[in-house]
């Protein structure tokens, strides 16, 4: 298994490849190498999951890590070093499979939707960096590689979303998301130390080990304002997932994301990047649940609150990338909620089986839906709403697929995500009432906004005047030229056909059988009483959609009124984002940063000035000891050599 | 005589036939048989190096117990070997000028001489042999300082090396006779039994102590360093300030640990004083200097002062910490000196830092290199010199010794100083008038250069190195 190593590497060294050498390629050179070397990367990781799964992963009838390839790369002390290695088990090898498969999708696509835009190359380049940075944070042997790979996801998100850097806010964009997802970081930092500090380790293996028997043990029940300190360290380190993954309040990033390329959302801000919370939890899964229980109700809780207040924001968007990036968010709290709310061990682990599962088919539909949004930005040069209708009969396939990850992501059976939300919805009804109910509620209105959005593009009739189509085009800067919308290009409606396929059969996989909290396989039956719940809860929800946004009607408009401040609230996102400006620039910068700069003027620039002008005066006055003299030079030596010898031996 | 012994000198012999050969090469090929002469001495010193890396059986003591080769030894050789070569390839150009193409046979087979000395240092077990070692490096360097024979600061330079090298040895042998006459042997083995801290033996190790400190350059040691570097051929200076730097810095470890361990209450001392002293005032000189390789002396100067800064711990990190660090100072500093050797050879021997402004606009990977270097003399992270110092100061951190590691980090903030005063002046500072202009560095250097820059990261990066030195450094 060790050529499973090259998954990561390949994507290494094309980044460094296309990032050095990519300008003097022609542009459509650069793409083809990039998408031909992510091509092999995804063949190798369907190779280490047919193997994983089908040949050596088993042992006793209990799925175990293999660790291929472990390599010390820094050593400091006995107990802290920090190594780099491969690691495969269920989770990181179904991981493996969800990002170069999308991956790959996402560079095929490209091919096609950034043709001829300046800094192709550049793109890939990013394109590959950042798959190199997430596949290596999939496997992660210990902790601090997943943290290492953990920021170089966050700069090569960062790098994407700033990749049209001359557009002011999409280099505002980017720097609201490195900073919010850094400023969560540190708690993930602080958190890894504190774990590692008790623990004396960072390697997965150990810290998962015997129901997480070396965490229970070594914190010895040590407090810390009330909460034990074992508590305190994996809230932190939840924190940086939080971050990560867009749960409330950090999850003002994700939407203004939206501003890069719309492909470089459907791979990082859909399908990867922001699971990688989710993810991080649920490879700390033994770790939460024997621990710090009360961290993961308080993981339920925020993903709840946080899937509701996404799914209500989301109804009130009118840019489509908004409405898809909102859903994101509602749907990663499901995720997250399905492990706050899961138990260990067989049926009892139904969550977090539901969890991965969710995280799964959510990637390959989420992703389709992105591009599909592209698609549709592609032909009309707008990401408003206002600006669409009745795009079917000009593109076919677009809405095709595009219905089909809406029917997917409303959990309409036989769509995958019908299975995979019933399941979470499951192991939420059997917890805990109060959450359950709050996910049916957030699946009737994911299946409204899903279906609104889809009617509206599709059907209906476009709102506004011609002449503002043309005005937001030039806009966009892709030529002012109005023209009739057409269907896209054959590189970018494959990777809708095959994604559209993933979408409508992934809920078939048994996986229980695969993927379980105690990696012993299980099996699971549908709950027929939740599944007929979420389904009327649905199709509701796609009947009000349908009458409403199906034919142009006043009716929105009229609603929107009579809900009045709580629309304008929902339309304004809550207000987060002013309530963060005004926490930060406010609270943090006036009573916080005013002081420390002061102290940084005038204690630590004072003190270096003053070290400074001791050395150059003290330099100056010890010049003369440097004569050229020889015999000077021999006086000192033996002057030396005497003084020496009397102080050692009178002192 | 047991001519086995013979045996573990493998690395001694393979030197001794290279120097004979070359020797008798330079003195009798034909002129047209002598334009190969410096493809054929790199070649052959190339696969002496290679040979050094094969790992041999013939560890242990020999003739006796005077000599002792065991895999730490054949490690630091392999460390001067590098170095040599490195040395080699970046003085291939300036040996080829008008002045000095008649007579760089010379140059090779004194440099061998001076290192067969240094070999034999690192491989004493007996301080007799570490006597004849040492005047073995030490006359012939003079000749080599002094190689520019018709430039006055070389001759200066030769003559200064000469007389402080007679006096500093002078010195070390009557420490010497000190220690025999208090303990009646030259045995290190045989001596360690006995050492205890008599006022004698204080007195001879003081001595004897000085004679190593004038080659590693601490102060008070010291004065020498920069008149000397400055004024022989850069080539030359890089030997000095790594290569003969290295050797002592070996002998010393050896001597400390194998015979002096018993007192290491008292050259611990010593040494915290002295380490203290050379990085401060090392430091301090530097900042004045106007003339690069005087610079570069002052700040191999303050360098010393760490290797001592690793000595002092007296723990295997600690000695594993400071061969690492020379490992790291050796790529470093002769990347620097590459640098300053191509830039000297187009300037027509201008060695100011003047002469470095606006290097980044005329020749941006030298200026490139010359930035690695100094990063990573300076010992700012990610570069191999950062995790020398680290380990360096780690490894007294854990002996306690937080007042050391303190001073010794308040002079790193220093010592930035003026390195980044060369790379301002490469980066910032506008070009003179009559500066450099583009060139093309010769293929030798050129070779040199890159092996500095893949050691800077290979070993900045692979904690296998440190390791590997670690496995070593049991048992000494």
């Amino acid at each position: 298994m060790e050529y499973s190593l090259f998954i990561v590497v390949i994507p290494f060294l094309l980044f460094l490849f296309l990032g050095l050498l990519g300008t003097k390629l022609k542009s459509i050179v650069a793409g083809i190498i990039g998408t031909i070397g992510m091509g092999i990367c995804a063949v190798l990781a369907y190779t280490v999951a047919y193997q994983y799964f089908f040949g050596i992963g088993k042992t006793n009838g209990e799925w175990v890590k293999q660790i291929p390839l472990n390599f010390e790369w820094l050593r400091f002390t006995e107990n802290l070093h920090i190594d780099l290695g491969v690691l495969l088990d269920p989770i990181s090898v179904m991981m493996l499979v969800v990002i170069t498969t999308v991956s790959l999708m996402v560079h095929i696509y490209s091919l096609g939707y950034m043709k001829g835009e300046t800094g192709f190359q550049r793109y890939y380049a990013f394109l590959s960096l950042f798959s190199f940075s997430m596949l290596g944070l999939v496997v992660a042997t210990n902790i601090f590689q997943m943290y290492i790979f953990w920021e170089l996801v966050g700069v090569s998100s960062y790098s994407l979303i700033g990749f049209y850097y001359t557009k002011p806010s999409a280099v505002a964009a980017s720097k609201k998301a490195f900073i919010v997802t850094r400023f969560a970081d540190l708690g993930f930092l602080i958190g890894i130390l504190i774990l590692s500090f008790y623990t004396k380790t960072f390697d997965f293996g150990l810290l998962t080990a015997d129901h997480a028997s070396l965490v229970t043990t070594s914190f010895a029940g040590g407090t810390f304002m009330g909460l034990s300190i074992a508590t305190w360290a994996l809230a932190l380190i939840f924190m940086g997932g939080a971050g990560k993954s867009a749960m409330f309040p950090l999850h003002i990033w994700l939407p203004d994301a939206m501003e890069g390329p719309t492909p470089v959302s459907a791979l990082i801000h859909a399908a990867t990047m922001v699971v990688a919370g989710v993810y991080l939890v649920a490879r700390l899964f033994p770790v939460y649940i024997f621990a710090a229980p009360d961290v993961l109700e308080m993981i339920a809780f925020v993903g709840a609150f946080t899937a509701l207040f996404a799914a209500v924001i989301a109804i009130t968007q009118t840019d489509i990338k908004r409405v898809l990036a909102f859903s994101t968010i509602s749907q990663i709290a499901y995720m997250m909620v399905a492990l706050g709310v899961s138990g260990y061990g067989d049926h009892e682990g139904l969550g977090y089986m539901a969890s991965m599962f969710h995280l799964f088919t959510h990637a390959f539909f989420k992703a389709l839906l992105f591009l599909g949004a592209g698609s549709v930005i592609h032909a009309v040069h707008s990401n408003e709403m206002s600006a669409m209708g009745g795009l079917h009969k000009y593109m076919k396939i677009t809405s095709i697929t595009f219905f089909i990850a809406c029917l997917a992501i409303a959990g309409i059976p036989p769509f995958s995500g019908f299975f995979s939300k019933d399941e979470i919805l499951a192991a939420a009804f059997h917890h805990q009432p109060v959450i359950f109910w709050t996910l049916w509620v957030v699946a009737g209105l994911t299946a409204f906004y899903m279906f609104r959005l889809y009617f509206s593009i599709f059907w209906n009739t476009p709102k506004s005047p011609k002449g503002d189509l043309v005005h937001s085009a030039s806009l966009q800067g892709v030529g002012g030229e109005h023209h009739k919308p057409h269907e896209s290009p054959a590189p970018m409606t494959i990777p809708l056909i095959i994604l559209a396929v993933f979408s409508i059969f992934t809920g078939l996989i048994p996986f229980a059988d695969f993927i379980s909290s105690d990696n012993i396989p299980f099996h699971t039956h549908i709950d027929w009483t939740v599944a007929i719940m979420s389904i009327a809860v649905a199709v509701i929800g796609i009947t009000i959609a349908f009458m409403l946004y199906f034919k142009d009607s006043k009716q929105p408009a009229r609603i929107a009124q009579a809900m009045g401040g709580f629309y304008q609230a929902a339309l304004h996102k809550f207000y987060m984002d002013e309530i963060w400006m005004w926490v930060t620039q406010t609270v943090i910068f006036r009573y916080i940063c005013e002081p420390i700069k002061w102290f940084d003027r005038h204690i630590i620039d004072g003190s270096m000035n003053g070290l400074a002008w001791i050395t150059q005066k003290s330099s100056a006055g010890i010049k003369g000891l440097q004569s050229g003299k020889v015999q000077f030079y021999a006086w000192v030596f033996i002057f030396g050599s005497i003084v020496i010898a009397a102080l050692v031996l009178f002192l | 005589m047991n001519f086995d012994n013979f045996l573990y000198m493998g690395q001694e012999i393979g030197l001794v036939i290279l120097f004979v050969f070359l020797f008798l090469y330079d003195t009798f090929c034909s002129e047209k048989g002598k334009k190969y002469f410096q493809v054929i001495a790199i070649s052959l010193f190339v696969l002496l190096t290679a040979y050094g890396f094969c790992p041999t059986t013939f560890t242990g003591e020999a003739f006796g117990g005077m000599y002792v080769n065991s895999a730490m030894t054949a490690f630091m050789k392999n460390i001067l070997n590098v170095a040599t070569l490195i040395v080699f390839l970046q003085s291939a150009q300036w040996l080829s000028s008008e002045g000095t193409s008649h007579r760089r046979g010379e140059f090779y087979t004194i440099t061998l001489v001076t290192l067969l000395g240094m070999y034999l240092m690192v491989s004493a077990n007996n301080f007799m042999l570490l006597y004849i070692g040492m005047e073995t490096a030490s006359l012939p360097l003079a000749c080599l300082a002094a190689f520019n024979k018709y430039k006055e600061k070389s001759a200066e330079a030769g003559v200064k090396y000469i007389l402080i090298s007679a006096f500093s040895s002078g010195i070390m042998l009557f420490g010497l006779s000190f220690l025999y006459g208090g303990l009646g042997t030259f045995y290190f083995s045989d001596m360690t039994a006995n050492v205890s801290a008599s006022p004698l033996v204080i007195l001879g190790f003081v001595f004897f102590f000085g004679g190593l400190g004038f080659k590693l350059s601490l102060v008070p040691f010291h004065l020498w360093t920069a008149d000397v570097y400055e004024g022989a051929p850069t080539g030359v200076t890089a030997y000095l300030s790594v290569v003969s730097k290295g050797a002592a810095a070996f002998a010393l470890i050896f001597a400390l640990y194998k015979v002096f361990a018993p007192i290491e209450i008292v050259w611990e001392h010593i040494l915290w004083w002295l380490s203290v002293i050379t990085i401060t005032l090392g430091n301090l000189f530097a900042i004045r200097q106007k003339d690069i390789k005087r610079f570069f002396a002052f700040s191999s100067i303050s360098q010393a002062g760490y290797i001592l800064l690793g000595i002092i711990t007296g723990t295997a990190q600690g000695m594993t910490a400071m061969v690492f660090f020379l490992l790291v100072y050796l790529f470093s500093n002769l990347a620097a000196f590459g640098v300053i050797a191509a830039v000297e050879n187009h300037s027509k021997g201008d060695s100011r830092i003047s002469a470095f402004n606006g290097l980044y606009k005329s020749n941006p990977v030298l200026a490139f290199i010359m930035m690695l270097a100094v990063f990573s003399l300076g010992g700012i992270p990610p570069f191999a010199g950062f995790f020398s110092k680290f380990f360096i100061f780690m490894a007294a951190a854990e002996q306690g010794q937080y007042m050391l590691v303190f001073i010794a980090l308040l002079n790193t903030v220093i010592s930035l100083f003026y390195y980044l005063l060369i790379i301002k002046a490469m980066f910032i500072n506008e070009a003179e008038e009559n500066a450099i202009t583009r060139f093309r560095t010769d293929n030798y250097n050129r070779i040199s250069l890159i092996i500095c820059v893949i050691g800077i990261f290979v070993i900045g990066f692979l904690s296998a190195v440190y390791g590997h030195i670690g496995d070593l450094s049991f048992g000494i």
